[in-house]
């Protein structure tokens, strides 16, 4: 195993007296793909927010204990959330790509947020996300309209180059897949592979396929508490817990 | 688009037959008094047209570019009325824009719920209150505030711009412009602030998980998605401006003449037509006010139409797809 990128230590989350996560406590390895599945409401979108200090953005949310990103706490009392979300990127369920931007401009947004303006950079950096992002072959020619006028798929992939545009060190993805068809699934599903080899990736799935096909270590969530994690293909083959195993042979859920 | 065909679809539906009687009932009424919206609008233009007839045989177009009001002499020409009108609303909105606005992103993005839903109350009871109080709290609040005040201090400083040269009276376009940005400030608050309020969680999180602070977030996410709608609160707070009577009237000075200096007297469309219709005496000095009343009609549909065009060519390019 890998040197963990983040280790998490009894994480718990609340939306007003809402307790949703409790005592959440595990590590996310360089370079892996971590995958959270569960069923809805059982918190594994929260957990991610919280990876991202994007939690505590809702009115009434709350978090405690301690997230470690590279050995530092980014609940620390003088850390500034928006240099830890510069640090680690998100995709979210919905493709929300800025509708008032082109392709172009969507991909430059978090660049330019960190203070980068020279054409020349800009123009290297959004290419070669899209490239990464697969999806630089399909709009190089229209990187002048509006980014709300690509396929949903396109919109999503879009989202990713956007989130990697600035090279973030985690990338995060809250059920990317959920709004997409089944070759738009596939596809990123196939850049995730790719991209593992340089960034360290966390995708929260209601598919249990999904993970067991791209994912190295796999939580699963259930009611808010970390049943059990560890390698996928134990996960999938043989769980520890009777929850797990409930989950994945879909008697619940 | 979309709209127009749905009416023909229903236009349809309405003379087939088979559609149950209450249903075409209430098509029919439906129809009856969305029609009446056209009537009015036609009704108010050829009446305006008709009694405004002597005027425009006499003086043709130059009624629009004619600068003498005399009703002695029985000259009229609009163009110090138009002038007043479109300066005081221009100079209402330069101020109202960046004021409302402010108020809007705070009441929608910085201010807690409880902050934010009373004083938008306030606000739309702002709107509420006539124009004569408006009038009033310009007279006794603005106007000795303005003579004493703010233009001894603007040609202190601005001086050097024939907009702020003169004597300071403190009734004059200045006061008008300041008490009608008063007026329509509660018009850009209430809806920009609703228009921001929709703007999705999606689209603020999207930038924040990039690194943005919240005046970023402000700036490159909200705003833009934002903006036809604030455009379209802009343009309400216009149309209100472009037709306020009484507040204006009160105090503008009421002199129909051009003057370059915003401490100067001036004089609107409404307002000349509030003051004289009572004492205009002869048939054409009557018409004379309400050609001018034909030409405020034609003014505001022009610049809503306008509005509507440049919202039209600017934001259609942008399609969201949901």
């Amino acid at each position: 195993m890998s040197k963990p990128v983040y280790v998490i230590e009894k994480l718990n989350a609340w939306f007003g007296e809402r307790h949703v996560l409790k005592d959440i406590t595990l590590m996310i390895d360089l370079h892996q793909v971590t995958a959270i599945i569960g069923p809805s409401g059982c918190g594994k979108s929260t957990f991610i927010r919280c990876l991202n200090r994007l939690h505590e953005v809702v009115p009434g949310a709350r978090v405690a204990g301690a997230i470690l990103l590279d050995d530092a706490d980014i609940y620390g009392p003088t850390v500034d959330p928006v240099t830890i979300r510069r640090r680690v990127g998100m995709v979210f369920q919905k493709p929300n790509p800025f509708p008032t931007m082109s392709v172009y401009d969507n991909v430059a947004a978090g660049l330019r947020l960190n203070g980068v303006r020279r054409r020349g950079i800009l123009d290297e950096r959004v290419e070669r996300a899209l490239k990464q992002a697969a999806l630089w072959d399909e709009v190089k020619d229209v990187l002048h309209k509006s980014g709300a006028s690509l396929s949903g798929g396109q919109q999503q992939r879009l989202c990713i180059a956007r989130a990697l545009a600035v090279e973030p060190e985690v990338l995060l993805l809250d059920e990317p897949c959920s709004a997409l068809d089944p070759i738009a699934t596939a596809r990123i599903e196939e850049l995730l592979l790719d991209l593992k080899k340089s960034y360290t990736i966390v995708i929260v799935t209601h598919n249990m396929q999904q993970a067991a096909r791209v994912s190295d270590s796999t939580g699963f969530f259930l009611l808010g508490e970390l049943i059990e994690f560890g390698e996928t293909r134990e996960i999938f083959t043989n769980p520890k817990d009777r929850k797990t195993e409930d989950y994945i042979t879909g008697r619940f859920g | 688009m979309a709209r127009s065909n749905t009416n023909i679809f229903s236009l349809a539906i309405f003379r087939r037959p088979g559609i149950s009687p209450a249903d075409r009932f209430f098509r029919a009424s439906v129809l009856t008094v969305a029609l009446s919206v056209f009537a009015i609008t036609a009704i108010v233009a050829y009446e305006l047209v008709r009694n405004s007839r002597l005027p425009i045989e006499k003086f043709g177009w130059s009624f629009l570019w004619g600068t003498t009001w005399d009703p002695v002499a029985e000259q009229f020409g609009a163009l110090p009325f138009l002038y007043g009108t479109l300066v005081s609303s221009a100079l209402a909105l330069l101020i109202a824009v960046p004021v409302g606005l402010g108020v809007a992103i705070f009441l929608s993005e910085l201010a807690p719920r409880w902050v934010s839903d009373p004083v938008a109350f306030l606000v739309e009871l702002l709107a509420a209150i006539p124009s004569v109080i408006y009038g009033l709290v310009g007279i006794f609040v603005f106007v000795p505030w303005i003579r004493n005040v703010l233009e001894p201090a603007l040609s202190g400083t601005l001086g050097f711009l024939p907009l702020f040269q003169g004597a300071p009276y403190g009734v004059g376009m200045l006061t008008a412009g300041i008490v009608l940005a008063m007026m329509v400030v509660p018009f850009i608050v209430s809806v920009s602030r609703e228009i921001l309020m929709a703007v999705p969680l999606s689209q603020r999180e999207a930038i924040l998980s990039l690194g943005a602070t919240q005046w970023e977030m402000v700036r490159i996410a909200v705003l833009p998605y934002a903006r036809s709608g604030i455009m379209g609160s802009i343009f309400l707070a216009l149309a209100r401006a472009l037709g306020e009577t009484m507040a204006v009237t009160m105090v503008i000075g009421n002199r129909p003449e051009i003057r370059l200096s915003l401490f100067e007297p001036g004089y609107t469309m409404a307002a000349v037509i509030a003051n004289e219709f009572t004492e205009a005496t002869s048939d054409l000095y009557v018409q004379a006010l309400i050609e001018i009343g034909l030409v405020l009609f034609a003014v505001t549909i022009l610049v809503n139409a306008l509005a509507r065009l440049l919202i039209h060519s600017v934001f259609t390019k942008v399609e969201v797809r949901e």
